[in-house]
């Protein structure tokens, strides 16, 4: 008998596939100046669905200072997570706008004049927009700061960030939801909004400004903030909560927003209603809408949602919806000197790998790229030849450990090829990228990651401002 | 140890004839060299301590191996200086003569050194190509294995500088110079664009002239002053190391070594070694301009000095064992063009500056601050340094993001191979035509004079673009063919080259600087620079009349338009385009002066007129063929100020029977009277294999008869004589004295003649004038193709 024959990826192959997603965004600087607290960030996905449900954006907001960034996981298909991955930052961006650039912006508007940008995204050829639904989306929109600059009572007050964030969520769930109610009479696009509201996605997403770091989360991606300790270990620091059976006060808030009688069937099997993982997520009207409203718009809805036996189907014990929410929890953290980066990812990369071991993959993989200690000879005896070896290992310990130009390609390579050991197993590697498309899904979730990383002295320099 | 140096503080004096900034080895060799002429009263100041900057820190090597003749005459100048300084001020200067050997490990760095070779012998400075054998011998420490040979040079020195700053500014103490050490100049005081004194901390002092040696804070200098100077330069990091002496010390006069593959320099420190080099990812720094007294210690950076040690231990191998002292950082200045800054600045009379040393200040300082002090005095120097004037530099140059990024291209390149027609890469694009995309989307590669982009040539679609940018070579180059069909072109139908740089720009460097110093101060002249004003475009060949005459109703006919005319004229639809009848290489067609704004228009009328005549984009490749086979000389490149047209076959231009006056009118009647020492020629080599012999560039030696008589200013093939073509300088030095004698056309008529490239001597016709177009190539019937149907 022979043996099976086994097909392994070579090196080069598997670098080609954990690289087709990659993307660095440096924050420019002008002649060795960055004045940003953030200095850039890496980025990456790796799909187990195909497509893809993953998504992520990233942009700096150019009205206002800061810098966006979310990665989105998205369920029952990728139409929720993708059309969220297009419109949130532009609902926080406007959320943050003060009134006099919201009235400069509609009268430009009006006037059909050029508009202000707002946002400059930094995407990976692969996060694609939507054109057909810009139109659509940019109404609902301008309705949202329409009603801003109508709220606005005069009196400027300081914009809150965190109140932006939570207002921006809601927002763009209520348009998702109120878009596939009104429908569209492009059918088209009314599929297209039907396909959005009836999927869903979490969001987890920071928005950084000089010292000030906001996580908005909804859902069970996480963001983790890698902090340097002073004797250079590394320590991970949650800055979001999960929003899953997991969280005992998930729980509790799902029980105490619904009658009694319902404590035993809202969270079932560790799910919500015994269906969804996730306790927050935009779309997944199915678990939002009135039963009634839910057949009246799949009866009138085209023929492909009719037959599409997911969308009809009505959640056991659905008795006192909404059940589900895309309002975020927000968490504000100052940063400090010894918070060096930011890591958000999707659930599919924190199933596989604890909390701690990615700050440390990441933190040793920047520090190794960026600083060693300089060497310096001191009162003590060194010959040429010993201080060429020490240099030659220095340079050789920074070269052929970082194949990786990304840090979240590096991630995804541990968090898909660790052995037991915690070592990066090629063989593991090969299999788990061969897999075929059906099966990928039983091992492992879309991963998506962003790794923001901080500039140590601008942070610092604020704090000394500050003093 | 100098006397000055040491003195308590006193009060500066109310004035002088002169004030010098800068207590390093350019300002105290500027005041030593007034002194010995007779300048007295000097004063200099120093914000530190005297030759505490990079004067301190500097390697102390000599050495007269330098790219350009005038650094060769300084820095042999400088050797002779600092020989003798010992025994004239009795200030121990550590000089030792050790020689220095110039490493080749590959054929082109060899090629490199033996043109060196070739013109260090002209001027009399002794130095051979040896084999890898004989270097080992020279020094016994060196791995010689991957060598194809070297250069040694037996009387470079190597000396300690800072002691060579305190001798030479004891000897001019000592004859009246007044020396003032941690006083800084806070402000040069200007009044109608003349100097009038300076302020410091400790006071005022009136003078009529300043010198700015103040090494890499003259940047920021020049600004002080309500006419600021602007100076050009940004240091960057420099690193060198020291070891302990060797277990049997090294002789003190073991061979300095410069391996510029290796991009390390190696000399001997106290029977150990000191050895440096010129990184390929240079660190600049104080871009800001963060002052500061006296350069302390900077941070010692082992892991970026780390490929500079694996190149030394690659080197000398033997070293391992070796302790070391220390690895030093000092800045070092960097020029945009890698070489020096002299002379006087042209929006301020009496202000001269001497700075910008790119890791030669030891080398120049005693022949640099020779020249500065004759410029002063005699009001120019007695050696020609126009290549290292301050007048060469614009405004573009001081921007200091400019300067940080273009310093960061020079240190690497100081080690890089030298090969002709390389262009910098850094500040680029910064004054471009508008015709720049429109070109660069036809193939256009780009050469950058004072940040104006120019095409070189144009690559056909088929070429393979990334090979031709990268080739470098003394050799045959990759264009050869491209630009031949440009001058084929030029010379057959009709071309067009975009030289908006051109002209206008050429007059703002030099020129300017001239014309505004002799403006009648009441006239009612008016001067403008207008290079950004007007695009120009060149209409060289044949069948550039054809051209023209469809786009403007004007006539054309020679008896209208006769050549060196200037008409104004509409082209196409826009009005008011000056054209000129001349080309300048010496073929008929047109120079078109247009407003920017309708550049584009007549571009695009030129070229859809000119498709029936076969009309094609050119560039200056082309158009240099095009002039040097014609014997047209440059300014700046071949001609300066210091030229008349005596002496270049320009006589015929000047009206000097006519009764006109005019500035140096004198000088050239009597010039005419006496006869010229030198004479421009043109030179076609006879026995040059395009194909297989290194190329002419410029600075190759001439000999007549077998005797050295001068040197190349320029070459190209001239596709039309099927040679190459050189142009240059003869002299006729006495066989006795060496002294110059006048240079008859007869003189020049009856030499035998030899250009020496590399080593290799070329024999050469010499003509003084342009060879008449009878070896104009003959088309053959067989030549004539298909594709000459078809509209390019």
């Amino acid at each position: 008998a022979s043996t099976p024959q086994k097909f392994y990826l070579t090196p080069p192959q598997v670098n080609s596939i954990l690289k087709a997603n990659e993307y660095s965004f440096k924050v420019p600087e002008f002649d060795g100046k960055n004045v940003s607290s953030v200095l850039g960030f890496d980025s990456n996905q790796l799909p187990a669905n195909a497509p893809i449900e993953d998504r992520r954006s990233a942009a700096t907001c150019l009205q206002t200072r800061g810098m966006l960034l979310g990665v989105f996981d998205g369920h029952a298909g990728c139409a929720c997570s993708q059309a969220v991955s297009e419109r949130l930052f532009y609902y926080i961006a406007v959320s943050l706008l003060p009134h006099e650039t919201l009235l400069e912006i509609e009268n430009a508007v009006e006037s059909g004049r050029a508009l202000l940008p707002i946002l400059q995204w930094h995407k990976h050829p692969n996060d694609y927009f939507s054109k057909e639904a810009s139109k659509l989306y940019f109404n609902s929109l301008r309705t949202y700061w329409q009603e801003l600059i109508d709220l606005n009572t005069g009196e400027s007050t300081d914009i809150d960030v965190k109140e932006a964030l939570i207002n921006a969520f809601k927002r763009l769930d209520n348009d998702i939801s109120l878009e596939a109610q009104v429908g569209d009479p492009n059918s088209f696009l009314n599929y297209l909004v039907l396909r959005v509201a009836f999927s869903g996605a979490t969001a987890c997403v920071a928005h950084v400004d000089g010292v000030d770091l906001h996580v908005a989360n909804t859902g069970d991606s996480r963001a983790m903030l890698g902090v340097q300790e002073e004797d250079g270990s590394w320590s991970a620091v949650t800055l979001s909560n999960d929003h899953n059976a997991q969280n005992e006060r998930e729980v509790e808030r799902l029980k105490l927003e619904h009658p009694k009688n319902e404590a035993k069937s809202v969270v079932k099997q560790d799910r919500l209603l015994g269906l969804l993982m996730p306790f927050r997520a935009f779309g997944d009207v199915k678990f939002k809408w009135s039963i009634d409203l839910q057949k009246r718009v799949i009866e009138s809805g085209p023929d492909q949602l009719n037959d599409n036996e997911y969308t009809k189907f009505i959640p056991p014990n659905y008795y006192t919806p909404p059940y589900l929410t895309a309002e975020p929890e927000v968490t504000y953290h100052r940063l400090r000197p010894q918070d060096k980066f930011l890591v958000l990812a999707t659930d599919g990369l924190w199933e596989t790998m604890h909390r701690q071991d990615v700050v440390r993959i990441v933190g040793e993989y920047l520090t190794g790229m960026h600083h060693q200690q300089p060497i310096a000879v001191g009162g003590y005896k060194v010959t040429l030849g010993q201080m060429h070896g020490l240099l030659t290992e220095r340079r050789a310990k920074m070269s052929s450990v970082f194949e990786d130009q990304n840090a979240a390609t590096h991630l995804i390579r541990h968090a898909v090829g660790n052995n037991e050991f915690g070592a990066v197993d090629h063989e593991r590697l090969s299999k788990m990228l061969s897999l075929p498309e059906e099966l990928a899904r039983m091992y492992r979730d879309d991963i998506t990651i962003i790794v923001v990383q901080f500039n140590s002295h601008v942070v610092g320099a604020y704090q000394n401002q500050e003093q | 140890s100098a006397s000055a140096a040491a003195a308590p503080p006193v009060a500066l004096p109310a004035q002088a004839q002169v004030v010098v900034c800068g207590g390093g080895i350019m300002g105290t060799s500027v005041a030593y060299h007034l002194s010995k002429m007779g300048w007295k009263d000097v004063v200099l100041l120093e914000q530190g301590r005297l030759a505490a900057g990079s004067t301190r820190f500097c390697a102390g090597i000599l050495s007269t191996a330098r790219h350009l003749a005038i650094e060769q005459k300084m820095a042999d100048y400088s050797n002779k200086l600092y020989h003798q300084l010992e025994q004239e001020t009795g200030i121990q200067t550590g000089y030792t003569r050790t020689g220095s050997i110039f490493l080749a490990q590959t054929q082109d760095r060899l090629i490199s050194l033996k043109r060196i070779n070739s013109r260090l012998n002209v001027v009399g400075i002794p130095c051979e190509i040896v084999s890898p054998k004989k270097v080992a011998e020279l020094h016994p420490l060196l791995n010689v294995h991957d060598l194809v040979g070297a250069m040694h040079v037996p009387e470079d020195a190597v000396v300690s500088s800072a002691d060579v700053a305190l001798a030479l500014a004891s000897a001019a103490s000592q004859s009246g110079v007044q020396i003032y050490d941690r006083t800084s100049i806070l402000h040069v005081m200007v009044k109608r664009g003349q100097v009038t004194g300076v302020e410091t901390d400790k006071g005022q002092i009136q003078c009529q002239y300043f010198v700015n040696c103040a090494g890499q804070w003259a940047y920021e200098l020049g600004l002080c002053s309500e006419e600021p100077v602007s100076i050009p330069l940004h240091a960057c990091e420099h690193f060198y190391l020291l070891t302990r002496p060797w277990e049997t010390p090294l002789p003190s006069s073991t061979p300095t070594v410069v391996d510029a593959d290796g991009r390390i320099y190696i000399r001997n420190w106290q029977g150990g070694i000191l050895s440096g080099g010129f990184e390929k990812n240079p660190k600049p720094i104080f871009t800001e301009g963060k002052n500061q007294l006296e350069i302390q210690n900077l941070q010692e950076d082992w892991d970026h000095f780390e490929p500079l040690l694996s190149s030394l231990l690659r080197r000398m191998p033997q070293l391992e064992t070796l302790e070391i002292v220390k690895l030093v950082n000092c800045p070092e200045t960097f020029t945009p063009d890698m070489r020096c800054i002299m002379g006087e600045s042209p929006s301020v009379r009496g202000y001269f500056v001497l700075v910008g040393m790119n890791s030669a200040g030891l080398s120049f300082g005693g022949g640099a601050g020779k020249y500065l002090a004759e410029w002063m005095v005699h009001g120019y120097p007695s050696e020609n340094v126009w290549e290292l004037d301050l007048k060469r530099f614009g405004a573009l140059q001081s921007s200091r993001t400019f300067l940080r990024h273009r310093v960061m291209e020079v240190m690497p390149l100081l080690y890089d191979l030298k090969v002709p027609r390389w262009d910098f890469q850094t500040g680029r694009q910064l004054r471009t035509s508008p015709l720049y995309d429109r070109l660069d989307a036809q193939g256009a590669r780009w050469m950058e004079k004072h940040g104006f982009e120019r095409p070189k040539y144009f690559v056909p679609p088929d070429k393979d673009l990334l090979a031709l940018e990268q080739s470098k070579t003394f050799y045959k180059p990759d264009w050869f063919e491209i630009v031949e069909s440009e001058v084929k072109c030029c010379k057959e139908a009709v071309c067009v080259i975009d030289m908006s740089s051109f002209t206008k720009f050429e007059i703002t460097v030099h020129c300017w600087a001239w014309l505004k110093k002799y403006m009648p101060e009441d006239s009612n002249l008016i001067l403008e620079d207008v290079t950004w004003k007007y695009t120009a475009l060149n209409l060289i060949g044949p069948r550039a009349v054809d051209v023209l005459s469809e786009l403007s109703y004007a006539p054309m006919t020679p008896d209208h338009f006769p050549s060196l005319f200037c008409k104004e004229m509409s082209v196409g639809y826009a009005n008011g385009i000056r054209v000129m009848s001349m080309t300048h290489t010496g073929e008929p067609g047109f120079m078109l002066y247009i407003p920017i704004e309708y550049a584009l228009h007549v571009y695009n009328e030129v070229m859809s007129v000119g498709q029936k005549y076969g009309i094609r984009n050119a560039g200056y490749y082309a158009l240099r063929s095009l002039r040097i086979e014609k014997f047209f000389a440059f300014w700046g490149q071949d001609l300066n100020t210091l030229t008349t047209p005596l002496e270049c076959g320009g006589e015929s231009r000047v009206k000097l029977d006519k009764g006109v006056d005019f500035i140096g009118r004198d000088a050239l009647l009597q010039q005419r009277q006496n006869g010229v020492y030198k004479r421009l020629t043109m030179f076609i080599l006879d026995d040059h294999d395009t194909d297989l012999d290194l190329w002419p560039w410029w600075g190759e030696p001439i000999y007549r008869n077998g005797r050295y008589v001068g040197k190349t200013t320029s070459s190209a093939y001239g596709y039309t004589l099927e040679r190459h073509v050189c142009l240059g300088f003869v002299h006729n030095f006495s066989e006795d004295t060496g002294e110059e004698q006048v240079v008859t056309a007869d003189f020049i008529n009856r030499g035998e003649y030899e250009i020496d490239i590399a080593g290799h001597r070329f024999q050469a016709k010499a003509k003084l004038y342009p060879v008449p177009s009878l070896l104009t190539h003959k088309r053959r019937k067989e030549d004539v193709e298909l594709s000459d149907l078809h509209g390019k």
